[in-house]
């Protein structure tokens, strides 16, 4: 690895993104507009936006940077850039480094101005330190990014990666709680929302919301998120082969 | 001492496998160092798949295949070997500086390395306009452009004068040779047999078979054609007449 190349790689993404100025506004306008809806969807009940408002501001970086992460390594595949790339003097590591660092920051941004809508402007009210939420929420950016990345390989067209938001990421959000509590749902859904990353990532959240702190379970619940960005991108650099048939 | 030494690539029983056939077999054949060796035949012949086996990005059956001394893929090889895919690997949505600005610092190549490539191929280079607008010729300039940033001892291009005038052709091949002169191997590809006079050797790859090894001269001479074309239907035809 070498932080040229790997610095070389997140300029490039951010670049490529400042071309695609639309695409910029509607990262960064969305998510904010999205939370304003929920404001007023529960117009009649502020304290039920409380609770689910920090979690659905921690969770759309992730779906965001998911989407974002797999159409663009997926172009990065199907258009040949990659396997130049890849036979240039550079690691796997330069590839994964250099894109997570430029979608972290990408991320940052985006958590930045959803927070201040959110808890600056509407009055959402967290028990814990909003600062806490919109670190979470670029660590659930990461963890979009990976997944993204990782799905990419298994998608042939754009549209079949596309797809993959609802094949993949709508499912995590509904067993991960933030609609129903696990322990209301079938045994075995819980079983299954246990070993799926979104549920983490919501369930750190919603300790912030709540109980103000992280405690042991949040603390885990991190410990998890991080292993599973970990183990997203050493997936993903798995795809990336040097030789291909 | 190994023949890579003296060839800038040495392949020994080489086959590659796709779909159950072998669609590349090569029992032995050496690339000179220095030279612009052309690797012609019509498209589908295996002339990329060859091609990404040299690079080491084609994963083969079965086969040997040194390049400058090292096995084709090593990671040492990857700053001397210099590719060009056939369709441009360039980005779309950058403009022609930023993707080569991009290239030169992953390969740790100066900006002074991107003027000079954007003047040796005549890379089109009007202000803020992306990649994406440009013509395929013009995209496959910047895609070639890439690939000299870093000054590669081997560089393998593949088809890059397709689609181009003719007087840009002739630019390119005098490129090629320029760079042949100052020590560099050059491997270049093309379905196009009017450009085999340009090559200091040729080899004929045809249903993923090398025909012909030979220099232009040497293929004149040995056909009594002096139409290069002529000579390689005489070739196919002489070899096509004899059963196997």
């Amino acid at each position: 690895m070498t932080p040229r190349i790997t610095f070389a790689i997140s300029a490039r993404v951010l670049r490529q993104l400042r071309h695609d100025p639309r695409t910029v506004v509607l990262l960064i306008v969305v998510p904010s507009l999205l939370v304003v809806l929920l404001r007023y969807v529960f117009d009649g009940r502020p304290q039920t936006f409380d609770l689910v408002g920090p979690g659905l501001v921690g969770l759309f970086p992730l779906i965001s940077m998911f989407l974002v992460g797999s159409i663009t390594v997926l172009r990065e595949r199907t258009s040949g850039t990659l396997e130049r790339l890849l036979t240039m003097p550079l690691g796997k590591l330069d590839i994964l480094l250099g894109y997570g660092i430029a979608f972290a920051g990408f991320a940052a941004i985006q958590a930045t101005v959803v927070s201040v809508v959110a808890f600056g402007v509407l009055g959402l009210d967290v028990a814990g330190s909003a600062w806490a939420v919109g670190a979470l929420a670029i660590g659930n950016a990461l963890l979009g990014m990976a997944l993204g990345l990782l799905l990419s390989a298994f998608a042939a067209s754009e549209f079949q990666a596309v797809q993959f938001m609802p094949a993949f990421v709508l499912p995590q959000l509904l067993l991960c709680g933030l609609f129903v509590a696990r322990d209301q749902m079938a045994p075995a859904l819980d079983l299954l929302a246990g070993a799926l990353p979104l549920t983490y990532a919501y369930d750190s959240l919603h300790r912030l919301a709540v109980d103000g702190t992280l405690g042991a379970r949040g603390t885990l619940d991190v410990v998890v998120l991080a292993g599973a960005i970990a183990l997203a991108l050493a997936l993903g650099a798995a795809t990336l082969r040097r030789r291909t048939a | 001492m190994t023949e890579g030494q003296f060839s800038a690539i040495a392949i020994e029983d080489l086959a590659v496998r796709r779909g159950g056939r072998d669609v590349v077999r090569v029992p032995r054949l050496t690339v000179p160092r220095g030279r612009v060796t052309g690797l012609m035949g019509p498209s589908g012949c295996g002339k990329t798949t060859l091609m990404r086996a040299i690079v080491g990005v084609q994963r083969i059956a079965r086969g040997r295949i040194d390049v400058l001394g090292a096995p084709a893929g090593s990671a040492p090889l990857r700053a001397r070997v210099g590719y060009m895919t056939q369709a441009p690997s360039v980005y779309a949505d950058l403009t022609v500086r930023e993707n080569l600005r991009f290239y030169a610092r992953v390969l740790g190549a100066g900006d002074e390395r991107v003027d000079a490539v954007v003047a040796a191929v005549k890379v089109p280079d009007r202000k803020g306009q992306l990649v994406r607008d440009l013509s395929g010729g013009e995209r496959a300039r910047v895609s070639l452009a890439a690939v000299l940033l870093g000054e590669p001892e081997l560089l393998v291009l593949d088809e890059p004068t397709v689609g181009l005038d003719p007087l840009l052709r002739i630019e390119l091949w005098n490129l090629f040779a320029r760079l042949a002169r100052g020590g560099a191997t050059l491997l270049v590809s093309s379905h196009s047999l009017e450009e085999a006079r340009h090559c200091d050797d040729l080899l004929l790859l045809r249903d993923g078979e090398v025909l012909v090894e030979d220099s232009p001269d040497g293929l004149r001479r040995r056909t009594g054609h002096d139409n290069l074309e002529d000579a390689f239907v005489a070739v196919v035809s002489e070899r096509e007449a004899v059963p196997a």
